[in-house]
């Protein structure tokens, strides 16, 4: 899959209730590719853009400008119906499992629909066996299938999610916090299971998530958002061994690592400030305002993502 | 060190159509003047309940704390009048929550919010209460004080509401912050600022902290003594140092061990907890955990473990706390 400068900018105010309008610039313009079976982590801050990102690639937003290749076609320029077909091939598991999943349908409705819907399987017992068979690979046991989402705990709803995610038999996932809602001792169930998934079905992964150790856990390259742009992207071990842009450096030494004895060794950078507002982004780099290595220049010029080093890219004129 | 709130035998129920839910099931810490001790656990684990019976806002009729004592400064708060326990609250002991839009009075001005308990607890006027207020905002970092307490909760971010809850909490001058979650709903780079300067403003003001958390990292990196919690009962009890370098309940070492960390090599798998938590309606009859534990024995399903002291201030709740695997390493790394 491939995105080309994508950007999404969402409309506010000036409707009928008045308001000045005004642009969210939510995704402003990124790009980046993944390789059949590969994982990209996409992270990043609240209201970086990574969720709108991924919905703009399903179509779940209509992108503003720019282009999703996917398996060598433009996503744009399919008709409904190639669009619909394309669809079934590109899965999404939501962070609350429980708001995806319909409160009135039993797990066994809830995959066996699509199955009926996109005619992947049209005999009724022929998908009562497939709905079991699912329910298997997503660790569940396929009694669960007369029970209702409000019966299950969080982590068997995710497993719910991602069961009727492989019922439509995808080629890519596009898994968006799929484990923040989750407890702790149950986020490493999840991680598991959505690995042993991809290894087994072959699956091409956009894994959006803010918790940096979980998408180093994941992901074979990883890609960092601020405010709707791209600032670096690499392979996992550069990103985390030897990141370049100064925000990456700042996020990785924000995670509280579970030693205290490493805590009190290790340096922190604490960055002023917030993330400014999407609907009023800085000038020039829109890190620059928290930026601890800002120079004049960085008001001005907006950095635009290049090599650093081979297969390192970063969007940063001090580097 | 002079211990400051002391927790005894506290068993907090709520009676349900579901039947009798243990949520604080008998449970004893305490926090020392100055210190910042973290109650740790998974959702439903029964810490935010500890927090709210402290400050006896445990909703009636369901909710009631039925037994144990919670001495401040040496009184029983479970004791007092519900006036009195007004002047605890908000005074005395301060509370910060997990999602600052909430608790915040939405139709209220910021400053309102902040001057009002300085009228109310220490009988400031309203223009005393009003420098008062500007003061503590600068404290928290936030500046131009005086246009900020004439707006509204919304009119800020979320990180900035946080930090006027920590106002808040603070402006009575309280010996004590009770911190559910303070940073669960905050992005990293601003929990990180959140959670330095409450830790800065407890060093300063010698304020004791009890952070209530699921975070690991967090404790790891702000707290002195770690309480564990699991199915409404404290299983472990150290310093953060100790339980994490010697972790002596499987549930601890089942934590530490599902999470992947940033400062190790990369897993090929990571060793998740089977199972799910417990329902505390319905708790086994022997250890609550002993479903989920990779080392019970018969002994596990039948009787409770008490918590008992295995090395100074280390206590842990399992019949093997001595006989189980050391937390070497390597093993964290599964080389």
């Amino acid at each position: 899959m491939e995105v080309r400068n994508l950007v999404k900018h969402f409309q506010i105010g000036g409707g009928l209730f008045g308001g000045r309008a005004a642009t969210v610039k939510a995704v402003d313009g990124v790009s980046f590719s993944i390789r059949r079976g590969e994982t990209l982590g996409l992270v990043g801050e609240s209201g970086c853009g990574k969720t709108t990102t991924g919905r703009a690639i399903l179509r779940l937003e209509l992108p503003t400008s720019g282009e999703v290749i996917f398996e060598g076609r433009d996503m744009a320029k399919l008709s409904d119906t190639e669009l619909r077909g394309m669809r079934r091939r590109m899965q999404v598991i939501f962070q609350d499992p429980y708001s995806s999943l319909n409160p009135r349908m039993t797990v066994g409705q809830i995959i066996s629909e699509p199955l009926a819907v996109h005619r992947i399987v049209p005999d009724r017992a022929a998908r009562a066996a497939r709905v079991h068979e699912l329910l298997r690979h997503a660790g569940l046991l396929p009694a669960m299938a007369r029970r209702y989402p409000h019966e299950l705990s969080g982590g068997q709803r995710q497993r719910v999610g991602i069961a009727r995610a492989l019922a439509m038999e995808p080629t890519l996932i596009i898994c968006d916090e799929p484990v923040s809602a989750l407890d702790v001792s149950i986020q490493a169930q999840i991680i598991n299971l959505l690995e042993e998934l991809q290894t087994e079905f072959g699956l091409t992964c956009l894994f959006v998530a803010h918790d940096l150790s979980v998408v180093r856990h994941i992901s074979d390259r990883v890609a960092v958002m601020y405010l709707g742009k791209i600032v670096e992207i690499t392979d996992r071990k550069a990103l985390y061994e030897d990141p370049q842009h100064p925000y990456t450096k700042a996020l990785l030494s924000a995670v509280p690592i579970p030693d205290p004895a490493v805590e009190a060794m290790r340096e922190h950078v604490v960055l002023g400030g917030e993330v400014p507002s999407p609907l009023n982004p800085p000038s020039g780099c829109v890190f620059h305002p928290r930026c601890p290595i800002a120079v004049a220049d960085c008001r001005q010029i907006v950095p635009e993502l290049r090599e650093i080093k081979p297969g390192h890219q970063a969007a940063c004129i001090r580097l | 060190m002079e211990v400051l709130l002391d927790v005894r035998g506290l068993r907090t129920q709520f009676h349900t159509k579901a039947g009798v839910v243990r949520a604080v099931d008998g449970v004893s810490w305490n926090v020392r003047k100055g210190e910042t001790v973290a109650l740790v656990g998974e959702s439903g684990c029964g810490k935010s309940v500890s927090a709210l019976s402290v400050m006896r806002l445990v909703s009636a009729p369901a909710g009631r704390i039925v037994e144990g004592e919670i001495l401040f400064k040496g009184r029983n708060l479970l004791a007092l009048s519900e006036e009195e326990m007004r002047k605890v609250r908000g005074r005395e002991i301060g509370m910060i929550f997990q999602e600052p839009m909430t608790s915040l009075n939405p139709v209220l001005t910021v400053g309102r919010q902040l001057t009002e308990p300085l009228e109310i607890h220490l009988g400031m006027t309203r223009a005393q209460a009003q420098i008062r207020a500007v003061e503590m905002l600068s404290l928290v970092g936030i500046t131009d004080g005086a246009r900020r307490l004439r707006q509204f909760p919304h009119q800020f971010s979320g990180g900035m509401r946080q930090r006027i809850m920590i106002a808040m909490a603070l402006a009575c001058d309280p010996a004590l912050i009770l911190a559910d979650e303070p940073t669960t709903a905050l992005d990293v780079t601003i929990q990180a600022q959140i959670l330095e300067l409450m830790k800065s403003l407890s060093r300063r003001l010698g304020i004791a902290i009890l952070m209530i958390t699921h975070n690991l990292g967090v404790v790891a990196r702000y707290a002195d003594r770690v309480n564990v919690m699991y199915g409404g009962k404290i299983v472990e009890r150290a310093s953060a140092r100790e339980i994490y370098a010697n972790p002596r309940h499987p549930y601890t070492l089942g934590l530490l061990r599902s999470v992947p960390r940033l400062d190790e090599p990369r897993r090929a798998k990571l060793q998740p907890i089977p199972g799910q938590p417990p329902d505390l309606s319905r708790l086994p009859v022997g250890c609550s955990f002993a479903p989920r534990c990779a080392y019970v024995v018969d002994r596990c399903r039948e009787q409770v473990p008490p918590l008992d002291e295995i090395s100074v201030e280390h206590l842990s709740a399992c019949w093997l706390a001595r006989d189980l695997p050391t937390l070497t390493p390597a093993e964290v790394s599964g080389r």
